[in-house]
């Protein structure tokens, strides 16, 4: 996982660290290739390497790291070229682009694509693959700014992605089938998978993962246009690796999956209209990227082709030419880039004779081209021959086998064709008409070219001394004992391969000295240019979308008032459905004598809710002050029902609610009467009213009747026994709902606290940004006329007549601060034995403070009295955070508390408590965020008005 | 008792239904509080109702029947002190809403 974290250290770097990132990077690809060419000789004397480490054990999914052979060999591949790919890219990109950017996603897909080879589990398999996606896709959109690389990354990702789905839907299947993920058991069961009902669907999904990865017809249309990407991302993604993908999965199982019939007329016929296709369009490609990409999809098409004859002499064929075709590929990518880098174009009709500027380049490209187009003593011509043997052989009579050996030979020709037609057109013919004179690439980034076509030259001289023993251990670990006796030498005698390939490449040149005016000429090759994958996949983009859409106008809606009555709606009929089924009927339990009292209580409470409701639209202060007598009727009900606890936060935040409640009446618009005057309500306004009325009484109803058949049901054995029997004995307090709070479940307090002071600092937030309505900019009508009584009386200065009417309650407000003070510490002191604790504590704190704020006014409160809520706020959820870090540092478990009861001289015995400390930080809390709440919105009401003209610039934010 | 409170959990409930599928966004506030106090009960009238047993214990606990049971308390009472900064939340919203749009309906535009 080197190349992750590399990719992360990048991702850090400033944008100008080109040279950093580029080394960082570098370093990196070069560590890992190191790291991975150590384990070869352990690799070699037959071991396979695995690292196991748990990830869902619960599902059978362990992160496994597995290196054999075919791993082994891709892993090399994706490093080593990834080497070559930074260094080039170091001098491919221009110091205008965010170079470190570039690196990381590089370092990123490198990663990924080595979680893929080394996966040693389906599921992790898949895992990766998407990452490979996800990744691709930041780096074929790396030049975000232009239009095209964004659509091609996004065609790019989605073909993939779905693909990946498929993959992952697929291996899913497969394990299924076996009964587990790991690449072990999966290879060691081929024929159970083989013979299973489930084979089919398995196959198919998993194959429509690998073509669209690989590209493969009807999948290829995604990878020309990914060559919207830069150079070295194409260099990279789309010879050595990404495309490199499909193909190592279906290497990978191959031996689980291949050998039946559905497989090789599936892959088989897949791989050869892959390379016809492929090899014919790329020929009438202009674009010398463009060519380069169908004629990857030709060579990819090969591979498939190679792998879906099922024959093991194939696949060894199929591992060979991954490996010759990740080297010439990737250097004529990058030559490719060279070229466009300094001819300014990559037009095959505007480029010519650029041999003179670039000799070292030129013989670089043509190397590599002919290694493509299988000239003999390069790499490519081996496996060239390889394939040609293969088609000739007769495995099975069917039409698609006597058909291969003439649909090989006629690509083969075209790639012939193209090869030439490269080499021919960039390279050769009159002096091209640039405008500039281009030059030689500096050195060092031609390098990675030379060692890659150096790689080319030797593994077609010498093939087995290079190559012989690598391709050997490959081959060992896909088709174990299996392995055939295959030879690599270039001779081979006079055979019917060497005869064919002989005249394709004789058929290929004539036909480019016969068609060469020609092809210049043609826009969009013949054909196959009907076949337009990506009119199709756009007019499918649109479908969806503009399905969703449709769908989404149908049936959602976002008016709140329907969600809402949708959400109780079905939360009656999650309620009533099981009445439904079982019936309803009342417990056994012998219900509480009723007291006259607690009814006559519930009277005046159901009253007043009823005139809350029936009042909120018009009267909204009377409201408030209804609402709030529920809050007190619900208070008492606590007290009589033994929860002290509760009725004390209870009436302190019904307090502190209703001041709030009351600060934001002052911002909403007068309420003018009915917009249909009485009488002329409209009838669907009435029927709505109607059916919320039924609604609500449905859902009163219900709930009335849940609680009471709940009541009169006898207490179950719960785990409050084990709360009351243990919080004195091991908690060392009395009462036991705080001891809960603070000890038992003090990890969800602490996640209740912080929760607190989220939505505090959001109301902060809020209120920075917040513009009132343009009609209660200016000060209610009530204060308008006390400030123009004061302005108009000569010894008056605005406000005094506020402060003489409030006078005599300031006076006992501020004579009551300390007062309320002592009693909130003495709350919080006194909570782990009675009724109190930090919340009722910090409520009371705040409850003095905003008392002073209402009768001094907010900027005489705050001229001699400087809250600093966030203060209060970080330090409680440093003590409460802190009390249960020390247990860590005691060697307890998070959050563990230690008691003791102390005997003091005077005050007699007191107990000690970590538990109060904690108690301690969610009283600060609780201080900090009801304060903040409040002042922030009675800070509105003194903020100067925004005037956008005159101060452009927002007021300095409040000190608060 | 116990058929008391029910109706009364029952007359609350309505009243918030109510008022929460009402378009102003002053009554969806008072709707959600007085929702909130019929959840706060009802989740206390799961443990049952008993007079004059708080959970308080002495140096030695009792039998647990003696006591209220202490953890739907617990529970409400966390559930107070988050309905309220909940209260808090949707005001400032609703306010900041009125602010930009110019209306208090909770759609943001008064066409009904």
């Amino acid at each position: 996982m080197l190349p992750l974290m590399g990719s992360l250290a990048v991702a850090l770097l400033s944008t100008g660290a080109r040279n950093a990132a580029g080394l960082i990077a570098g370093a990196t690809a070069l560590a890992g290739t190191v790291l991975i060419g150590c384990l070869y000789p352990v690799l070699a004397g037959g071991r396979v390497l695995e690292s196991r480490i748990a990830w869902l054990p619960s599902l059978g999914v362990d992160l496994v790291l597995r290196l054999d052979g075919l791993s082994w060999l891709f892993a090399s591949l994706v490093l080593a070229i990834g080497f070559l790919v930074v260094i080039y890219a170091r001098y491919y990109m221009s110091s205008q682009d965010p170079v470190p950017r570039f690196f990381s996603f590089l370092l990123a897909f490198m990663g990924a694509m080595l979680g893929l080879v080394l996966s040693g589990n389906l599921v992790q398999l898949a895992f990766f693959w998407e990452l490979t996606s996800l990744t691709s896709f930041l780096l074929i959109g790396y030049w975000h700014q232009n239009e095209s690389a964004r659509t091609s990354a996004r065609m790019a990702l989605i073909v993939t992605a779905a693909g990946g789905l498929c993959l992952l839907l697929g291996v899913v299947l497969i394990g299924k089938i076996v009964g587990s993920y790991d690449l072990k058991d999966v290879l060691a069961s081929g024929d159970a998978i083989r013979q299973h009902p489930l084979y089919m669907p398995a196959l198919i999904l998993v194959l429509i993962g690998a073509f669209s990865k690989s590209a493969q017809f009807p999948f290829h249309f995604w990878l020309p246009h990914a060559m919207a990407a830069p150079t070295p991302v194409s260099a990279y993604l789309h010879s050595a690796t990404m495309v490199k993908a499909g193909i190592f999965v279906m290497i990978r199982l191959w031996p689980v999956l291949a050998g039946t019939d559905a497989w090789y007329y599936i892959v088989t016929s897949t791989g050869v209209a892959t390379l016809v296709v492929g090899a014919w369009a790329a020929i009438f490609q202009q674009d010398l990227k463009g060519l380069l990409a169908y004629s990857t999809i030709s060579h990819l098409g090969i591979i498939t082709l190679l792998l879906g004859i099922s024959s093991p002499l194939a696949a060894v064929a199929a591992i060979f030419h991954t490996l010759n075709h990740a080297f010439f590929k990737a250097s004529l990518f990058m030559a490719a880039g060279i070229i466009d880098h300094e001819a300014g174009t990559r037009d095959l009709r505007r480029l010519s004779g650029l041999y003179r500027f670039m000799p070292i380049t030129g013989t670089l490209a043509m190397v590599a081209a002919a290694a493509m187009a299988g000239v003999p003593l390069l790499n490519g011509f081996l496996s060239k021959e390889m394939l040609l043997a293969e088609a000739l052989e007769d495995y099975n009579d069917t039409w698609l086998d006597q058909a291969l050996p003439y649909l090989v030979s006629l690509a083969l020709v075209f790639s012939v064709l193209y090869s030439v037609r490269f080499i021919h057109q960039t390279f050769f013919g009159p002096r091209p008409e640039l405008g500039h004179t281009p030059h030689e690439a500096p050195h060092w980034m031609r390098v990675p070219i030379e060692v890659l076509v150096l790689a080319c030259l030797l593994i077609g001289i010498f093939p087995a001394i290079t190559i012989g023993p690598i391709l050997g251990l490959a081959a060992h670990a896909v088709l174990g004992d299996s392995t055939p006796a295959y030879s690599l030498a270039i001779w081979h005698g006079f055979s019917q391969p060497l005869f064919l390939s002989v005249v394709a490449l004789v058929l290929g040149a004539v036909g480019y000295v016969l068609f060469a005016g020609r092809l210049n000429a043609i826009s969009a090759p013949p054909l196959v240019g009907l076949l337009k994958g990506r009119r199709m996949f756009d007019a499918a983009l649109y479908f969806l979308v503009a399905g969703a859409r449709w769908l989404e106008t149908r049936t959602g809606t976002n008016r709140l008032q329907p969600q809402l009555r949708v959400l109780v709606m079905v939360a009656l009929l999650a309620g009533v459905l099981p009445f439904l089924h079982y019936g309803y009927s009342l417990g056994s339990r012998h219900g509480t004598v009723l007291d006259p009292g607690f009814g006559i209580l519930w009277v005046i409470g159901g009253v007043l809710a009823i005139a809350g409701a029936w009042q909120a639209k018009y009267q909204r202060l009377a409201a408030v002050v209804l609402v709030s007598g529920v809050g007190m009727v619900s208070c008492i009900t606590f007290v009589w029902l033994s929860a002290p606890d509760l009725a004390l936060t209870q009436l302190l935040v019904e307090t502190v609610t209703t001041v709030l409640l009351l600060l934001g009446l002052r911002w909403l618009p007068k309420r003018l009467p009915d917009v249909w005057p009485e009488r002329h309500t409209p009838a669907s306004v009435r029927v709505r009213r109607a059916r919320d009325l039924l609604i609500a009484i449905l859902a009163g109803g219900g709930m009335a009747l849940v609680s009471f058949a709940v009541m009169t049901r006898p207490l179950p054995d719960t785990i409050s026994r084990f709360f009351i029997e243990h919080s004195y004995a091991d908690a060392g307090g009395r009462n036991v709902v705080n001891v809960i709070l603070v000890d038992f479940r003090a990890f969800d307090t602490l996640g209740e606290i912080t929760v607190l002071a989220i939505v505090a600092i959001t109301v902060f937030s809020l209120l920075r940004r917040f513009r009132p309505a343009g009609e209660s900019v200016r000060g209610p009508l009530q204060q308008r006329r006390q400030d123009a009584f004061d302005e108009a009386g000569e010894d008056r200065e605005p406000g005094d007549t506020l402060s003489d009417y409030l006078l005599a309650p300031r006076v006992i407000i501020e004579w009551l601060f300390p007062v309320i003070i002592v009693f909130a510490l003495y709350l919080l002191i006194r909570g782990h034995d009675l009724p109190g604790g930090g919340f009722a504590a910090g409520v009371t704190m705040s409850i003095a403070l905003v008392l002073q704020y209402i009768a001094a006014g907010t900027r005489s409160a705050e001229s001699r009295l400087r809250v600093r809520p966030m203060n209060w706020m970080a330090g409680g959820l440093l003590a409460a955070a802190g009390t249960g870090t020390a247990a860590m540092l005691f060697g307890y478990p998070f959050l563990t508390s230690w008691f003791r009861y102390l005997d003091l001289p005077i005050i007699g015995k007191v107990p000690i408590a970590t538990a109060l400390l904690f108690d301690l930080g969610v009283f600060l809390l609780v201080v900090g965020a009801t304060a903040v709440i409040l002042i922030a919105i009675a800070h509105q009401s003194i903020r100067t008005p925004l005037r956008q003209k005159v101060a452009p610039v927002e007021p300095a934010p409040e000190q608060i | 008792m116990e058929l008391v409170l029910a109706l009364g959990i029952g007359i609350l409930t309505s009243s918030g239904v109510w008022l929460i599928l009402r378009p102003r966004t002053f009554q969806v506030i008072l709707g959600l509080s007085l929702l909130s106090y019929a959840v706060n009960l009802f989740i206390y009238a799961i443990g049952r109702l008993k007079v004059d047993a708080p959970p308080i214990v002495g140096a030695v606990a009792g039998a647990a029947s003696q006591y209220d049971d202490p953890l739907p308390q617990a529970l409400v009472l966390t559930a107070i002190v988050i309905s309220f900064a909940m209260t808090a939340l949707l005001l400032v919203v609703l306010l900041a809403s009125r602010g930009i749009t110019g209306t208090d309906h909770v759609d943001g535009d008064d066409g009904e």
